[in-house]
Order: structure tokens, then sequence, then C-alpha cells
């Protein structure tokens, strides 16, 4: 049986308006997720920017709002966000790739409400709380205080019991329909992915220890489990978008997966150079996270290839721009950037400076925001009875400009915050012994604050494209008669790959 | 498909991302047990909280090539010696209020966390306290005011108001010693500390 991706947009549904009803249980779950993340991805930028001006002007929020909430604020709903975007797009694919309905969907629904009202619990104390006493009881209750995972403990119990459940719904659904190379590898990356959560889930006196396995989270999540979980989503983006062959996509998931657990599992040493672990770190985390970019190249020439073989005819313009947008803001996000500072040489100097805030924005945003708002398009595209979304589509310059300007936007500030950090790390590092005085002395140098200037300018551009995704994702498609393209031609002519039953 | 090569086979590439990610992890679970063994406090790495009743330099490592910690004569922080599991106590006092407190946001501890304020691997060895006589009192004024006692160096940026007792800011300043004692082979790069007795 060749992969059927003609059901995706049937003749019967009313176009042009949503339609929730028409979509299945899965993808019913998928965009209450997803627009969760929009509010999510909102909170962020904003909070970003607050956190940006106070290193313009340190006395605005001073004593209400500090930098320290509003950063904690900024990278956590970009964490949760994310996340929440890759749970949505599981379960937008699911039914699909599983041929089957969703299993335990009152469950995944009853998970979500259970994840959102704990989410906004957490924030809400992040803000009006923000710290307590130095007791474990602020540790269980407000804030973790260790960055990117600084939900409270009880949230993680919270967490982690959600995770369990979008895990049953997603392997039960493969276990009753059919399993596929995608599937396979999707179901083990999201046993890895939940069992990594648990590393960070313990308090340690010692901060050695501490960092040790708070890196098992936060490296082995952005730089393994999660590439892997992209890739996977990349892929039936690409048979969806594009109607590539399935057997070429699955190729290069494994070539992928091979390269990226090869490379970045060991990777993980390039954080253990300077947090007291053994010195064979060095040697050991330099090579294979030097090696980190390859599969990442492997995943732009993939996308690349696959588009030029179907000269760009494509079934959603938004989203396969977007997942071109992922391919190179990966490469260059996460594998340039990344590469940039990653030998133990030229980290020595960066570590800790405005370099790594520069990756950081590069990578996330090229990484995983490109590929959920890809998943974006492609659900509206459906939510809305199945769209037109190719080319000349009114109002398409929404979309277009939200792209452009999402782009520049953090391009931007991940240049300006290059030359910032370039800027401390002569200064701070070189030149003045890393005292604190150093530290400051490069904080107020010209340069150094020329690149703050220019990231909260492309911040602000940054947030405009944001203001035009929402207006964009809201309005497309509205009042849409024609009906999508399919990309099944080729699929159905090319494929003779059969999916296996699960029972076989 | 039989004219697809080897290099390209769907089997051969699933069978290389199984073996491939398989040795990596088993590489990784032999390197942790050794690596937890070696950064457990009280090793040669990261030091017994005890550490805090001594005087930490630095001094170059000829044979790494690098400044290293040297764990010196007595100097009680505040004056009082105290037992390992009393010391433990002070330090856990001062990592948890670290944490209560989100210093991680503001600040980088071992050169992770966030870039608006300095990091604090080595702030108990920092110049900025003037004298290793007066440091202890400074540091303890500057925690429970941070307003009054700002040291931004002509930046405007000054530490917020953390509301901490006495005791929490006792038990950041021992934390804040014994992490300064911890081998980060090297980091922060040409570090230079402040003037101590026995130098």
């Amino acid at each position: 049986m060749a992969h059927a991706v003609d059901t995706t947009f049937p003749d019967t549904i009313p176009r042009g308006k949503l339609n929730t009803r028409d979509l299945n249980a899965g993808q019913r779950l998928a965009v209450k997720y997803f627009s969760v993340a929009m509010l999510l991805f909102i909170a962020q930028i904003l909070f970003g920017l607050l956190a940006g001006l106070q290193y313009l002007w340190p006395d605005f929020l001073y004593n209400k709002l500090d930098f320290n909430v509003n950063r904690m604020v900024h990278i956590n709903a970009m964490i949760i966000w994310m996340l929440y975007g890759f749970i949505g797009s599981i379960y937008w694919l699911v039914e699909d790739e599983a041929g089957t309905e969703l299993v335990g969907a009152k469950l995944g629904n009853l998970a979500f409400w259970v994840l959102t009202a704990a989410v906004t619990v957490v924030v809400a104390v992040f803000l009006l709380v923000q710290t307590g006493p130095g007791e474990h009881q602020s540790i269980w209750l407000i804030n973790e205080g260790r960055e990117y995972i600084e939900a409270p403990r009880w949230a993680d119990f919270g967490i982690v019991a959600v995770v369990l459940v979008f895990f049953y719904n997603t392997a039960a659904t493969f276990m009753k329909g059919r399993w596929s190379g995608i599937s396979g590898v999707l179901v083990l990356d999201l046993i890895a992915l939940a069992g990594l959560y648990l590393a960070g889930m313990f308090y340690s006196s010692n901060i050695s220890m501490d960092q040790h396995w708070w890196w098992w989270v936060i490296h082995l999540w952005v730089e393994a489990t999660w590439e892997v979980l992209v890739g996977c989503i990349m892929a039936w983006g690409l048979i969806k978008t594009l109607g590539a062959r399935r057997k070429i996509v699955t190729t290069w998931l494994y070539i992928e997966v091979a390269l990226m657990f090869g490379s970045g599992i060991l990777g993980l040493g390039h954080h253990y150079f300077w947090i007291g672990t053994p010195e064979y770190w060095l040697s050991i985390g330099g090579f294979f996270s030097a090696l980190e970019p390859i599969p990442l190249v492997a995943m732009v020439v993939h996308a690349v290839y696959d588009s030029g073989v179907h000269r760009f005819k494509n079934s959603n313009h938004p989203a396969l721009a977007w997942l071109i947008a992922h391919a190179f803001g990966n490469f260059f996000g996460a594998g340039v950037w990344g590469f940039m500072h990653t030998l133990p040489q030229i980290n020595l100097y960066t570590h800790g400076t405005q370099w790594t805030a520069s990756h950081g924005h590069l990578a996330f945003f090229g990484a995983y925001a490109t590929i959920n708002i890809a998943m974006f398009y492609i659900a509206i595209q459906k939510w809305r009875g199945g769209v037109f979304m190719g080319s000349g589509i009114p109002h398409a310059w929404r979309w277009k400009w939200a792209l452009a300007l999402l782009n520049i936007g953090v391009l931007g500030m991940t240049m300006a915050l290059l030359i910032s950090g370039y800027e401390q790390s002569f200064v701070e590092r070189a030149l003045h012994g890393s005292t604190w005085a150093g530290y400051f002395e490069a904080q107020r140098s010209d340069w150094f604050v020329q690149g703050m200037v220019w990231r909260q300018i492309f911040g602000y551009v940054t947030a405009a494209g944001l203001v035009l995704l929402v207006w964009d994702l809201i309005t497309i498609g509205k009042g849409e008669t024609r009906p999508a393209e399919e990309p099944t031609a080729t699929t159905v002519i090319n494929s003779n790959e059969t999916l296996q039953p699960s029972s076989a | 498909m039989s004219s697809t090569p080897w290099w390209a086979d769907q089997d051969v590439w699933r069978k290389t991302a199984i073996w491939v990610t398989s040795l990596m992890l088993v590489a990784l679970i032999m390197l942790t047990f050794d690596t937890v063994k070696q950064i457990t406090a009280g090793s040669e790495r990261v030091p017994a909280y005890s550490v805090i009743n001594h005087r930490i330099y630095y001094r170059v490592d000829t044979e790494r090539n690098l400044p290293a910690p040297v764990i010196g004569a007595e100097a009680p922080l505040f004056g009082v010696v105290l037992s390992e599991p009393e010391a433990a106590a002070l330090v856990d006092k001062g990592k948890l209020t670290v944490q209560a407190k989100n210093c991680m946001n503001c600040h980088t501890l071992l050169g992770n966390g966030a870039y608006y304020a300095p990091d604090l691997t080595k702030a108990w060895l920092d110049q900025g306290w003037g004298a290793e006589a007066v440091r202890e009192q400074l540091m303890l004024n500057f925690l429970m005011d941070p307003e009054s006692n700002a040291r931004g160096y002509g930046t405007n940026r000054k530490m917020p108001d953390m509301g901490l007792t006495e005791d929490e800011a006792r038990g950041i300043i021992a934390f804040l010693k014994w992490m300064s004692a911890i081998d980060t082979n090297g980091f922060p790069r040409n570090f230079k500390p402040i003037k101590q007795e026995g130098e």
C-alpha cells in the first residue's frame, strides 16, 4: 500500500473558515497546543525586549521586574512554547502516520489542560512571587533557580506526568496502526527526551555535580533528542508539502540520527570544559562537538535537494519556506555559531560571554522556532478546510514579510550580540584578567554598548515580524475557496515502500 | 531496489544509526561513572566543604600549564573553624539561596547562567574586595544592602535587593568561597586574584 497522503484535503469539507470538526482527534489536540505555543512565543519576545532594555537602562523596572525575572520568563516561555509546538506537531501527524485514530484522546485532552493550567500558575508565580527564602520549599514551590529548567519541582512532576500521557497517546497509536521509519525513530527519541528530564529533577549543594547533570537535560535535549525530533517532523513535513519520497526521507533520517547521536552524545563534553569536570573532556568534547555541524549540513542538503527535485512545487508555500529557513537556520545557528566557539582553546575566552547569547538566539530560532512555525502553517491550511496556499494567495506579503522580519531580526540580534561578545572576550578576559572590574570595563565599552543598542533595534524588528506572523496565521486562507494542491503525484508514482502493520 | 548502492541503502543506515547511538551511549555512561567520582565533593578537583576554613590560592601548575587552586593555611570564614558537616550545611544554605533567589538569571556560575552581572566562579578571590582583611564584611554588606553598596563600576547596573537574611548572606559567602576552590581547568582565563597573606 502506498502511503496515503491524499486523505489530507477531502473535497467534502467546507473551505475558507476554521473547521475544527473535520480535524482528526490528534489534530484537534494539536491546534490547542499550537495556540498556546503562539501565546508563549509572544510572551518570550515581550520579556526578551524588557530584558534587552534593561541592558540599556538598568533603572528600568528595577526592584519591580528585575532582569533575572524577565530573562527567566524569556527563556522559559521559549522552552515551553517549543515543547508545546513539538507535542502539537506530533499530535498533528500521528493519526496520518499511523493510519488509525488517536488512542487515548480524552486522556490527551485532559493532559493538555493540566499542563496549560500548570504553566499558567508557574508563570504567575514567576512574575508575582519571583523568588523565595533559601529553603527547599522555594525550589519546590516558587523557582528552581537553574537556567532553562526554573520551573519549581511540583511542576516537574506535572510535566513528567503529561509527557507520559503524550508518550502513551503516540506509542499506542502507532502500535494499533502501523509503524514507519519516521515513527520508529520518533518513539525511541521520545523515550530518551522524557527520560532525560529526570536528570534535572534533583538538588545538590555541589555546583559541579548540579551542572554536570543539568547539562544532561539541556544539552542532550537541545543538541541531541530535540534535533532528532525535528528531523522526524522535517521528514514528515517534506512528504506532506513536497510529496517527497518516503524511502528517501527515511534514509536521510537514519543518516541524520547516526550523525546526530554520533557527534552530539559525546559532544556533551563541550559543556564539561570548565565546571570542575576532568581534563579529558577538553579533548573528547572538543573533538565530538566539532563534528556536530555535519548532520546539520546533511539536513540542509536533504531539504534543498528534495525541494529542487520537486522544483519547489509544493502544497503550502509558507510552510515550505519555513522548512527551508529551518534547514539553514539550524545549520548556521546550531552548527556554524556553535562550532565557532566550541573548541576549548576559543571557549576558554568566550564561555559565559555574549558569544553564548549570540549562538543561543540564532540556534533556538533557526533550529526550533522555524520548524514549529512551518507546522503552524501546515495546521492552519487544513484547519481552514484544506485551502489553497500556493502562489498568488491574497495578502501573501504578510507571510513573506513575517518570514523576512523574523529572520532579519534574529540574525541582526545574533550579529549585534556577537560583536558585544567579541568585545567582552577581549576586554574582560584577555586584557583585564576576568575580574569584576574587567567585566564592567567590557560592559561599558563603546562597541559593547553599540552591540546592545543594535540588539534592541533588531529585537523590535523581530517583534514586528511576530505581530505580522500572528496576523497572518489568524487570517491566511480566510474566505479562500480553492482547494489545496495535493503533492501526491510524485509520491504515489515513485514510492514502492509499504508501511508495516504493527501486527506484522 | 536492487540498483541502490550499499551506501544509500535504508537498512544499512538504520543499523548504522542503532550501532553508533549504542556505542556513544556506552562510552558516555562509562565516562560518567568516572566523572561523577572525580567531581564528588572531597575529591581532588572539587574540594570538601571544609575548604572554607582555609586560604585558597591560584598558582600556575607547570605540568598542566594553567593556574590551579592551592589550599593554603587555616583562614576560617567569619573567624570560626567549622567541622565538615557544619561547613557542608553552611555551603548548602548558600547554594539553596543562590537557587531560590534566581541568581543564575543575572550572573554566571562556572560560566553558566546569564550575562547581565559578573561571573561568580571566583568572586571570593576578586580584586574588587580591595583587601583580604575587609573582604568578608564588604561581601556581607553588599549582599544585605546591594543598592547602597552598589558595585556597578560606572555602568549604573546594580543588584536588586533580594531580601537576604544574614544567615542566607553568610551561606552565599561560604558557597562562593568553596566554589572558588574548584579546579576549573584554568577558567576564567587570565584571572588575577586578590592579594592574600602568604603570597
